[in-house]
């Protein structure tokens, strides 16, 4: 599943254009992700949260060549799923 | 932040549209998610991140309480991967 396949989805449900489904789901995307600049963790409801984390600087090594090299500090997004979709998933069969 | 402030904003940004639309339209999104992942699909969103089910083996564990040894089955479990964009944009001075 891709954005297109979003993007009609929400074409089918709301009455909207198809290019009006689209700047909608950019728009959705990127308040998102202002959010997440400003530090800020999301939590929606039913499916799961987003938290952005800050990874200090450390020694890592290049896999290919083996070379030692620092893996710059930054900062990452991580994503818990929420207990009702993490035991809906786990119904599952492997 | 939460779904309905996430919501609150959205709605701010587009003219034209309810904040009830509005509300269709994200919980439309992560339902579809929700929807793709059960049966099995990959969802990737470009600029954001994927999401996917991994398999992880049987194992042993221990309940922490009583030290009880016990069998955790074959199960599913979802992973996000973030996406490029959204890693420069978080880590860009």
């Amino acid at each position: 599943m891709t954005k297109a396949d979003l993007v009609d989805a929400i074409f089918e449900k709301v009455g909207l254009s198809k290019k009006e489904a689209q700047d909608i789901i950019e728009i959705l995307f990127d308040t998102i992700k202002q959010t997440f600049k400003e530090g800020e963790s999301i939590k929606i409801s039913g499916f799961g949260t987003f938290n952005v984390r800050k990874k200090l600087a450390r020694r890592g090594r290049n896999p290919k060549t083996g070379e030692d090299l620092e893996i710059s500090p930054r900062r990452v997004v991580t994503f818990s799923v929420s207990n009702q979709l993490k035991h809906e998933i786990e119904k599952l069969d492997v | 932040m939460t779904k309905s402030v996430l919501i609150e904003k959205v709605s701010e940004k587009i003219e034209g549209l309810t904040k009830n639309q509005t509300e269709i339209v994200v919980e439309t999104v992560f339902d579809s998610i929700k929807k793709a992942l059960m049966e099995g699909e990959k969802i990737e969103i470009r600029g954001f991140g994927n999401f996917r089910l991994k398999t992880r083996k049987p194992r042993k564990a221990r309940n922490p309480k009583t030290g009880e040894s016990v069998d955790v089955p074959w199960k599913k479990v979802l992973y996000f991967k973030m996406g490029k964009a959204l890693r420069e944009a978080l880590n860009s001075d």
